[in-house]
């Protein structure tokens, strides 16, 4: 079978905040056009993996390679070439509370895109469909929407600019059951749709083999298993077992 | 005394001036981007037209009421130490120049650090908190324009101008309570106002505000982008951003006024 090179890969990054290492040497590569889903506990730095992905920190030592290229650190070019195909859905949404759900979902479109209000509420209109919004909240702020409102308006801003890489950073925590499923449907359509690469981080075991095609799972700062979500229940791995609750 | 119980004063005092030196770095970096981010752009022109609008316009009633009151007590307070000399009929005079020069500024400057500075601090610390400055950056959109530089350039604006309206409403507080408590003639008033300030009085004052104005803004957002710590760092980042703005718009104008002072 030929593997197609990685889309994004963390190569032997340690990252340290004070005197505590939250990533040692860590190795992960994720392939173009695959949903890597990275599962642990809470405070293993699952979430500083997508921000040193994404340049919000910079690594102590190692590096995070888009197709093959190394990220530079903050205002790099390739860094800021990753963010310009990348979109993100942020834990707690992230919606700016001073603008309206089509001002956040359009967001990127007006402030660094250049498109014109009325072709970008448009764009946002659209991507709120994707997401099974209605038009009528488009004109309301985050804080009248929902906790599972404010991920849908989440996604549609991250999907708006039609993205290449997308990051997810627990889509579903905080959700009821119901809503969690909604979402992880959500994203699974519209990283089919755009066909591009997915990488997300949950403890939410349900998401996670509903939305990757792949699983890794971050212990103590490193990677301790990766493979498909039907071999999750098959590993003899220790963490892995008793993070699943085997 | 063992020697290391004899070191701890040293090290206290290494580890102030370590933290202080830090402070000033970070500040000045600070400032750096900022002014990199108004000169390079890009620019977000309905931004600064909104913090205009927040720190200028909506600021007036409260410079507006801090001028005229203090313009009065100003004359009253000029007038019984004019006494005293047999010179109460300078009082127009000093009371021009001590409110464009000085207070204008100044307590336009402290008004805003108050109104301005404390919610800048909490609308930026709230975003950093809530990942909203994350979420920026990753919509390709530099913070520091979006956030910081129409702030900065709408205070450097919006506060010369204000002062211009606590110089008039201040020197109309004096003028009020000189001719309806103190039988002072209205127009031999207003002329000997008229005649006395130059335009440099005004000049300074409005040199002074912009530099106050650039403090205010800067302090805000400082402490707002650096706050860490939830609602409690929002808290702490607010109540910094007043003390600091407030302590160095009091040193700036004392080097200013000491630049501005003719010998």
């Amino acid at each position: 079978m030929t593997r197609s090179r990685p889309k994004l890969e963390w190569r032997d990054v340690t990252k340290r905040f004070g005197d505590v290492t939250v990533l040692d040497r860590l190795n992960l590569s994720v392939e173009t056009g695959r949903s890597m889903v990275i599962i642990g506990g809470s405070g293993q730095g699952k979430s500083v993996m997508i921000k040193l992905a994404l340049g919000l920190v910079a690594p102590d030592r190692g590096k995070v390679l888009l197709d093959g290229r190394g990220l530079p650190g903050f205002g790099g070019h390739v860094q800021r070439r990753l963010l310009a195909r990348s979109g993100v859905l942020f834990q707690s949404a992230a919606l700016f509370d001073s603008l309206t759900v089509w001002e956040n979902v359009a967001f990127r479109l007006i402030n660094a895109d250049g498109v014109p209000r009325k072709a970008a509420r448009r764009r946002a209109l659209d991507a709120l469909a994707r997401v099974r919004l209605d038009e009528a909240v488009a004109d309301v702020f985050p804080s009248a929407l929902s906790g599972g409102m404010q991920k849908r308006v989440g996604l549609a801003r991250a999907i708006a600019a039609d993205p290449q890489v997308l990051f997810f950073d627990e889509p579903t925590t905080g959700l009821d059951p119901v809503t969690a499923a909604v979402i992880n449907e959500l994203i699974v359509d519209q990283v089919r749709r755009l066909g591009g690469t997915a990488i997300s981080i949950t403890h939410d075991l349900a998401s996670a083999r509903r939305i990757g095609d792949q699983i890794a799972m971050l212990h103590e700062g490193q990677i301790v298993w990766q493979g498909a979500p039907g071999e999750l229940d098959q590993t003899s791995n220790p963490h892995v077992r008793s993070f699943v609750g085997r | 005394m063992a020697p290391a119980a004899a070191l701890t004063p040293v090290r206290a005092v290494g580890r102030l001036a370590l933290l202080s030196l830090q402070t000033v770095g970070a500040v000045s970096l600070f400032t750096l981007r900022s002014l990199q981010a108004i000169v390079l752009g890009p620019w977000f022109p309905g931004q600064i037209l909104r913090q205009l609008a927040a720190i200028g316009f909506f600021s007036l009633p409260v410079v507006g009421l801090t001028a005229v009151f203090t313009g009065a007590a100003l004359a009253l307070n000029i007038y019984t130490g004019g006494g005293r000399f047999n010179a109460e009929q300078i009082m127009p005079q000093i009371v021009a120049l001590g409110i464009t020069r000085e207070l204008g500024p100044v307590l336009a400057a402290l008004m805003l650090a108050g109104r301005v500075s404390a919610t800048i601090a909490a609308e930026i610390g709230a975003m950093r908190a809530t990942e909203q400055i994350d979420a920026m950056k990753t919509l390709s959109t530099d913070p520091f324009g979006y956030l910081v530089a129409p702030r900065l350039v709408a205070a450097v604006i919006a506060l010369p101008i204000l002062t211009v309206v606590a110089d008039i409403i201040g020197i109309a507080g004096g003028w009020a309570v000189a001719v309806g408590f103190l039988d002072f003639n209205p127009t031999v008033y207003i002329r000997a106002t008229v005649d006395f300030v130059q335009a440099g009085d005004v000049g300074t004052g409005l040199l002074k505000a912009m530099v106050f104005g650039l403090i205010v803004a800067l302090m805000g957002c400082y402490h707002g982008y650096r706050a860490t710590g939830g609602a409690r760092g929002v808290g702490r980042a607010t109540t910094n951003a007043v003390v600091s703005a407030a302590i160095l718009i009091f040193a700036s104008d004392y080097l200013l006024t000491t630049l501005f002072t003719q010998r």
